[in-house]
């Protein structure tokens, strides 16, 4: 009886509901693009060979786990984190030696029933790491050693990820500059950061002659808003004309220079099909023909698909198992990156808007119960939280409909996978335990 | 602890916000307004497949079908599933060596991938088809049969009319643009298969299916609501008699020529001979490219359908007409004399005529007198009544256009000459303005010189004159099942009665035609216990200037009461009338009038015409020299001077077998070095010719 009331006791309902209803949307989704008009529902769910059996089963361990978590005392979080945390650096170390290679990528480490991919369960060690560092008492982001620290454990398993050419997770790691930018990190770095990752990006989109046009243009826009202050003052202008010349210098001359020096072709290619493009600083083999080098983007096959299977659904959709896109296979990796491309057209703008809406209201959810912890090691972890689920939803429905580049991440509890669902089973429960204890203080 | 920075959980709640936005956003414009998606999801994810209707069916006038489907195997591979299959007995059983195997499995790759089904082999020959599937099994999955729907000719006969069907090419596409045809698609092209194509094709059905991303059917999209289904093509019936037709078929056997059978009644076409003609099942089936190619080089030209695309001088046939000319007008009556002292003297130079004696119409048309005619002609053109030579040729050409010659009668098998009547613009532009008078064509009321007739307008014409003074339009097809939609059959209602001929008249020239059958030219061709009415003609004619034998001709129609048969048979070269076409023409009108021939005399006589070979010299070497071993070479040459052209044009084929040509082409090519100069006489219909009869032979 005890034990009972302590699972239920002041955990957060709506976040388990919002939880269910999108593992169960993402079991739709998958049984969507898996099921074939003929095929015998009943006879596949229970042989576990399609993957929407085998996700019933994740789930179920998923479960299992939850409840696990929901029994264990929160006070273990806070004790083990930076135990767990040199345990998942480990494992990461290990992969090297044992790992498995899955589409490249020597990242997973078979353990039988499940592939493991310590990459991606260690963001939850992380985010408990963090929180611990950033919970002892007066801690002040505002210090370049602190600032130094937060960012090492955050940024230290970048290091491992990259290695093992899981470039997406690796950008995972960034989302834990929300945490630390709500503890008090200065936003100058935000800014400098976002800056340099649009900039990047843009440069990636963009040929190089658009792009320093349009940094001039902005250069010009800032002087001419800025005039009145430029006449008082001409440091600004200094400051202005440094930006210009440091960003034309990177789009001008860094970026092809990488590219065509730095970078193998491969690996230009690979990073310009992130972003659906063709390689523009192709330069290998200039002697044999120029004219081949196309000045237009060309959209890559994953991405076109994606976006022609969603944009097919119009506003209601085609209806459930009847979209031509998903049935006949067109959309690459469908159940697992690309699992949105099947809500968007099976149940068109309306079904997509509402999983949208979910996932806000999610993230929402968390802020609002990461705001009323007592305890910063709470808090943190909750911001740790949504920082990594806001990262994977923008970046995965963005990559879908050709906003953000496909760098291969999972959309947080719809996409198909053991390990994708397992890590944000435990991430989501960690949260609600800790909040169900949310007047104990915590360290 | 007390947060500081609490106010930046808004920034948090901001950027989170504005990116939900940014997401919707982003949605509403791809998947609402954006059709752009939408189009290229249909382009790849659905198949629009065209569903082909059954061909219409043709019957003859007793209801036997005499064109149907029916269906031929193709044998199919999917490259992909072919892993140890028995490739060796199948190889054997196509007759093929492993080379020829690898060509088409890499073909069908690059054509169609290795997952879809391409064509390993068209058109299965019975025995290829039998051997097959006894061992498909040891063939499956990577091979199956496949059905393709052909057309079939029970009876083997009448080809000349039914025509085959091929492949549509570019011209025919553009030529019929948005009427639903598709490169690959097979259309009518010669007969009647062209002429009711829109009735026999039927209306294509349209089904929509779903298609994976390796192209491959998945099922039909939404259970087939949108599909829309094929409606068969509608069956035709038409006035053949294929008893009859085949009967003519056997007669013309060894001939060049022509038989045309109308029922005078309803300008129904009973029979339509062109000799020599082709059997139609050649053209469907395995060989049929080969024998295509083998028939559209064949000297005899066995896909000219002489009974409408064919010139021949009517002859002594003619003379009916002029009789009519002359009495509607006036310048005789039917008991006006004319002597003959055996020739035509009018003119200086004699015409000679072969049966000296007094004649009126009636014995004058029994004994084909030369002499006669020349006078009645002489008298319509130098008629007081009209001003000039030139207004009264007209004025009789105009007769003749009412009798429905000079111009084309408008039939429903295709590629029908119009013929030629001269009229004053003909002469003048021959001799000049006022350098012409009747001599100058006097052999023209005998029907030799600038007359010239298809045999359909000669059968046309006994039928004009059974029905004492107008026809129908000839035509093969009565009527259509489940309604002429398109209007087809309006001109084969219309009565042409241009003329007001009183009856008497044409009672005249029935005593006449009578009369020949009784004790003149027509002997031979008496049909037992029916009143016959006949006229023969032996007519002149010269092949590239040189003169040839006599075609004989005979015209006639019965019973004289109440007819039910005209008829027109023409045989090249044979010499006198009587001893070829007359008698055809009477086994015809018995075969037809008492549906067979009765008594071992006449069945003889059956054996004994069909087997008469009065096949030109001429056409005899050219076949042999093509025969011969310079064959190929012979085949490249013609084809490099454009000769598969000409023929093609002169049968009327409306567009030319590109792809046949072009292959055999290619694969001449090679052999170009070698080839000598020697030419084949391809033997083209009639040459234009103007030569004056100087003397005619009495018929």
């Amino acid at each position: 009886m005890y034990q009972k009331v302590t699972i239920t006791k002041g955990i957060d309902w709506v976040l388990i509901m919002l939880y269910l209803l999108l593992v169960i949307i993402g079991l739709i989704s998958i049984f969507s693009v898996e099921f074939k008009p003929g095929d015998d529902f009943f006879d596949n769910l229970f042989a576990f060979q399609k993957n929407y059996s085998k996700q019933v089963i994740y789930f179920g361990v998923c479960v299992v786990i939850a409840v696990l978590i929901l029994l264990t005392d929160s006070k273990f979080f806070t004790a083990t984190a930076n135990l767990f945390y040199a345990f998942g650096i480990l494992l990461m170390i290990f992969t090297f030696i044992a790992g498995k290679t899955v589409n490249g990528s020597k990242s997973w480490i078979p353990l039988g029933f499940i592939n493991l991919q310590p990459v991606e369960t260690a963001k939850i060690f992380t985010a408990l790491a963090l929180s611990k560092y950033l919970s002892i008492n007066d801690i002040n982001l505002k210090k370049p050693r602190t600032q130094l620290i937060a960012a090492g454990i955050s940024f230290l398993p970048i290091v491992f990820s990259i290695l093992q050419n899981e470039t997406g997770l690796a950008l995972v790691y960034f989302s834990f500059l929300l945490p630390m930018y709500r503890e008090g990190l200065p936003p100058v770095y935000l800014i400098i950061g976002a800056s340099l990752a649009v900039l990047l990006i843009v440069t990636l989109l963009l040929t190089t002659s658009t792009l320093i046009i349009c940094i001039s243009a902005v250069a010009v826009a800032a002087v001419y808003f800025m005039r009145r202050r430029l006449k008082r003052d001409k440091q600004p202008l200094l400051i202005i004309l440094l930006l210009w010349g440091a960003a034309v210098l990177f789009a001008g001359v860094a970026v092809p220079f990488l590219f065509k020096s730095v970078f193998q072709k491969y690996q230009a290619d690979r990073i310009f099909s992130m972003v659906g493009r063709d390689n523009p600083f192709e330069t290998a083999d200039t002697t044999v023909n120029i004219s081949t080098v196309k000045k237009k983007p060309v959209e890559n096959y994953n991405v076109k698909q994606s976006k022609i299977a969603i944009g097919s659904g119009g506003f209601s959709g085609k209806g459930f198992l009847k979209g031509t896109q998903t049935q006949g296979d067109f959309v690459p990796e469908q159940h697992t990156d690309f699992i949105f491309t099947s809500v968007g057209e099976n149940f068109g703008f309306i079904g997509s808007t509402v999983v949208v809406l979910l996932y806000g209201l999610l993230l929402f959810r968390i802020i609002f119960i990461a705001e009323r912890q007592r305890s910063t090691f709470s808090r943190v972890y909750a911001y740790s939280v949504a920082g990594i689920l806001f990262f994977h939803v923008f970046i995965n429905i963005g990559m879908t409909i050709g906003l953000a580049p496909v760098i291969g991440i999972t959309l947080p509890l719809m996409s198909y996978g053991g390990s994708s669902l397992l890590t944000f089973t435990i991430l989501f429960f960690i949260l609600i335990k800790l909040d169900a204890d949310r007047q104990l203080v915590l360290r | 602890m007390p947060s500081f920075n609490q106010s930046r959980k808004n920034v948090v709640r901001l950027v989170f916000f504005t990116v939900i936005i940014i997401l919707i956003a982003r949605l509403f414009s791809l998947q609402v307004i954006t059709s752009k998606y939408k189009i290229l999801a249909e382009d790849q994810g659905t198949f629009r497949k065209v569903v082909y209707p059954d061909r219409g069916l043709i019957f003859d006038r007793k209801k036997r079908t005499i064109l149907q489907n029916t269906i031929i195997y193709d044998l199919m591979v999917v490259p992909s599933k072919i892993k140890g299959t028995d490739t060796a007995t199948l190889c054997k059983i196509l007759d093929i060596d492993s080379a020829e195997f690898h060509k088409r499995i890499i073909t069908a790759i690059l054509k169609n991938r290795s997952y879809r089904p391409s064509v390993f082999e068209a058109l299965l020959s019975d025995e290829k088809m039998a051997k097959i599937n006894e061992n498909l099994y040891k063939f499956a999955p990577g091979y199956y049969l496949q059905e393709r729907p052909v057309r079939d000719y029970p009876y083997d006969a009448a080809g000349n009319i039914l025509g085959y069907l091929s492949e549509v090419d570019t011209n025919f596409l553009k030529k019929h643009e948005g009427e639903g045809y598709v490169s690959g698609d097979y259309a009518g092209k010669t007969g009647l298969e062209n002429s009711y194509e829109k009735v026999l094709m039927g209306q294509r059905g349209i089904e929509y299916l779903k298609r994976d991303n390796k192209n491959r059917i998945t099922g039909k999209l939404e259970n087939g609501i949108y599909d829309t289904m094929a409606v068969a093509g509608q069956n035709l019936y038409s006035s053949i008699d294929i008893e009859l037709q085949e009967l003519g078929e056997k007669l013309m056997q060894n001939k060049v020529g022509a038989v045309v059978a109308i029922d005078p009644k309803t300008g129904g076409i009973l029979a339509m001979v062109s000799a020599p003609t082709y059997k139609p099942r050649l053209l469907t089936g395995a060989e049929r490219k080969k024998h295509y190619v083998d028939l559209l080089l064949d000297p005899r030209i066995p896909f000219l359908n002489r009974t409408v695309g064919a010139y021949y001088a009517p002859g002594s046939t003619f003379k009916t007409l002029q009789a009519l000319v002359g009495l509607s007008e006036g310048v005789v009556d039917a008991n006006t004399t004319v002597v003959c002292r055996g020739a035509f003297y009018g003119c200086g130079r004699p015409m000679k005529c072969l049966d000296p004696g007094v004649w009126a119409l009636k014995g004058a048309i029994t004994h084909s007198c030369n002499t006669y005619f020349a006078v009645v002609m002489q008298k319509v053109i130098n008629n007081p009544k009209y001003p000039g030579v030139d207004s009264s040729i007209n004025h009789w050409a105009h007769y003749m256009n009412a009798f429905g010659l000079g111009k084309k009668l408008g039939v429903d098998v295709p590629s029908e000459k119009p013929g030629k009547i001269p009229t004053a613009a003909t002469y003048n532009k021959i001799y000049g303005e006022g350098h012409w008078n009747f001599c100058t064509f006097r052999s023209v009321s005998i029907g030799q010189g600038e007359v010239q007739t298809t045999p359909l307008q000669v059968a046309n014409e006994m039928a004009y004159i059974a029905n004492k003074g107008y026809y129908i339009t000839p035509h093969v097809i009565d009527s259509i099942e489940g309604g002429d939609k398109f209007g087809l059959l309006e001109q084969y209602k219309v009565r042409h009665t241009a003329l007001n001929i009183p009856d008497s008249i044409f009672e005249a020239v029935h005593d006449g035609m009578q009369g020949v059958m009784e004790s003149g030219t027509g002997r031979y061709a008496k049909v037992p216990g029916i009143v016959v009415c006949g006229k023969t003609g032996t007519v002149e004619n010269a092949y590239k200037g040189v003169k040839q034998k006599d075609h004989a001709f005979f015209a006639a129609f019965a019973p004289r009461d109440n007819p039910k048969i005209a008829i027109a048979v023409i045989c090249e070269n044979a010499g006198f009338g009587s001893s070829s076409a007359a008698p055809i023409a009477s086994l015809m009108i018995e075969k037809y009038l008492k549906d067979s021939i009765e008594g071992k005399e006449r069945k003889a006589k059956v054996e004994q015409l069909s087997n008469l070979d009065l096949m030109p010299l001429r056409i005899k070497v050219a076949m042999r020299t093509q025969d011969s071993l310079r064959h190929r070479k012979d085949t490249a040459y013609l084809i490099e001077k454009g000769f598969i052209k000409i023929i093609a044009d002169t049968i009327g084929i409306e567009e030319n077998e590109e792809t046949d040509v072009a292959e055999l082409k290619r694969e001449n090519n090679k052999k170009e070095k070698q080839k000598d100069s020697v030419k084949v006489n391809a033997i083209l219909p009639q040459q234009e010719r103007r030569t004056e009869a100087d003397s005619v032979k009495r018929d």
